[in-house]
């Protein structure tokens, strides 16, 4: 293994192009990393895709039309150092905030589209968090488009405290709106997706789906093994797991991502 | 008084519960149990009453006065049979077209591998999802602990009020000093910087408002108590003026609102 390793380390190549897989632990090309949508060629692994690469993933190429892309959040509690926080993951992230949403085609078919990114600060859900899956889900509301949305969230933005919170209800009161006009909504949890997101629209769809491994829960496993005083077992709030236990549609592997999409738009009417 | 003065207060054990307000306010009190899927989780009580003559639907989240009250309501964390239970007599408000009156009390939702197994995460979510058009109007007092998702499964409602030395908060003090700070010891400093005191939240616009509590609220439960009944007085009068299109508009708005953001200019 060690030798396959150094094999694989040509002196010639500089460090940044390579990504240790977090499952086997062998060193990838970036390149071919990303050729494979995330996924470790060697060990089949996924490693968690951003907003833009989880677009690049379903929509038709070119037809992707971000809205709502200016929103940023505010600090509500004057907590300190968050403006400065934020303008430091921006920088990093190349990201205003920890989502993107806007539309595009799937196999043809109009749908709006939002895709959370656990790059910036979790993805954890503030108040343009929020304002985006609400304004997404109206948008969607008054264009007649169904809504599918990829979560990736720690939960909420603490440093946003109460106002956070209540973006539970605001991104909620949003999507029932939008299915009171008869309009599909798929959630797609992906890993990974805790707290207040789980415990607000991610399990609000008509269809829920997810992809192998994903971690979703509602409590940190952590919290849970605190408590209880033991470890738990590996595949706990695993997709496969919530899957077993009634909470989600199915476990969709990422290639069969898109097609699979389109055949769930295809079956509610989509055109 | 400090914001942690105020969690103590919040937990203090001798604090009136959600049924002592019940118990007062409320006549013919007829609790309902059991969410018909899987228990009935006694963090979460719910049932019938009359208010002022007119049938009410109550709803509470409550801990117990002692040991042995908390164990049977798991220290009022509910499980997700607690908010399907919530949700079965919110629905069934709609249908008898009764008032819902929610009392809360909770450090928040249940954390342990059952509620998971279950699912917590969706249990909450449809709590919030329903509430959204849920065609009677909707009140909700947070007398003690308003802890994270787990309140506000029952406080996504028409108007929101806290008792003075209530707290309502994203995370508890400690949880959120370990998150923040790395350390959970850190939690008095956290609470005053959390932002989580009735003061705080109803200069925020989160709440409608403020129940006094005069000192010792247990010196004055007279007076507390004639405050929310004015409250809930007021509240019934008020939304029963307004057609439910507008009652339901006005809910919409009012958590539509929260957190207004900035749009950096386009370039």
């Amino acid at each position: 293994m060690l030798t396959e390793d150094r094999a694989e380390l040509k002196p010639s190549v500089p460090e940044g192009m390579w990504h240790k897989c977090k499952g086997c632990e062998k060193l990838v090309l970036k390149e071919d990393l990303k050729r494979n949508s995330l996924i470790c060629p060697k060990c089949g692994t996924y490693e968690r895709m951003g907003s833009w690469e989880r677009i690049e993933l379903i929509a038709d190429k070119g037809t992707f039309r971000e809205i709502n892309g200016n929103i940023v959040g505010r600090n509500p509690l004057d907590f300190p150092g968050y403006e400065t926080k934020i303008e430091k993951v921006q920088q990093v992230s190349g990201l205003n905030e920890g989502v993107i949403t806007g539309y595009a085609d799937i196999g043809g078919i109009r749908t709006a589209v939002g895709a959370m990114d656990s790059n910036f600060i979790m993805g954890s859900m503030g108040s343009a968090i929020g304002e985006k899956i609400a304004s997404l889900a109206e948008f969607a509301e008054f264009y007649n488009l169904p809504l599918i949305i990829f979560s990736a969230s720690g939960g909420a933005r603490m440093q946003e405290g109460i106002v956070s919170l209540m973006q539970m209800s605001k991104a909620s009161f949003a999507i029932k709106k939008h299915s009171d006009k008869g309009l599909l909504f798929i959630s797609v949890p992906t890993d990974p997706t805790t707290g207040g997101v789980t415990a607000s629209f991610a399990m609000l769809g008509d269809i829920i789906i997810s992809e192998p491994k994903a971690l979703i829960g509602f409590a940190g496993r952590r919290v849970i093994e605190g408590t209880i005083r033991k470890k738990l077992p590996e595949d706990f709030q695993s997709a496969e797991f919530l899957m077993q236990h009634g909470f989600l549609d199915a476990v969709v592997k990422r290639k069969e991502m898109k097609s699979y999409l389109h055949k769930l738009l295809l079956l509610h009417g989509g055109k | 008084m400090s914001a942690w003065d105020r969690v103590l207060k919040a937990r203090d054990k001798n604090r009136p519960l959600p049924l002592d307000y019940i118990a007062a306010l409320m006549e013919e009190f007829t609790e309902l149990k059991g969410d018909r899927l899987y228990g009935d989780d006694q963090a979460v009580v719910s049932g019938l009453a009359f208010y002022k003559g007119r049938a009410v639907t109550v709803i509470a989240i409550t801990r117990g006065k002692d040991i042995e009250e908390n164990i049977i309501r798991n220290f009022g964390s509910p499980n997700p049979e607690g908010y399907r239970k919530a949700l079965r007599m919110m629905k069934a408000s709609e249908k008898f077209r009764r008032p819902v009156i929610m009392l809360i009390d909770t450090k928040g939702a249940g954390c342990a591998v059952e509620a998971e197994e279950r699912g917590q995460g969706e249990a909450i979510a449809r709590c919030l999802y329903e509430s959204a058009t849920l065609r009677v109007p909707m009140i909700s007092f947070i007398t003690g602990e308003g802890g994270s998702g787990g309140a506000l499964a029952l406080a996504s409602t028409d108007e929101v009020y806290m008792l003075e030395n209530a707290v309502y908060s994203i995370l508890s003090p400690e949880g959120f000093s370990s998150i923040l700070y790395k350390d959970s010891k850190r939690a008095k400093e956290a609470s005053e910087i959390m932002k989580i005191t009735s003061d705080d939240l109803l200069e925020l616009g989160i709440i409608e408002g403020v129940v006094k509590e005069y000192d010792d609220i247990n010196e004055n439960m007279d007076k507390v108590y004639g405050e929310m009944d004015r409250i809930l007085t007021d509240f019934m009068t008020r939304s029963e003026k307004l057609q439910i299109e507008e009652l339901l508009e006005k809910r919409y708005e009012r958590f539509r609102a929260f957190g207004k953001v900035l749009w950096q200019p386009e370039l």
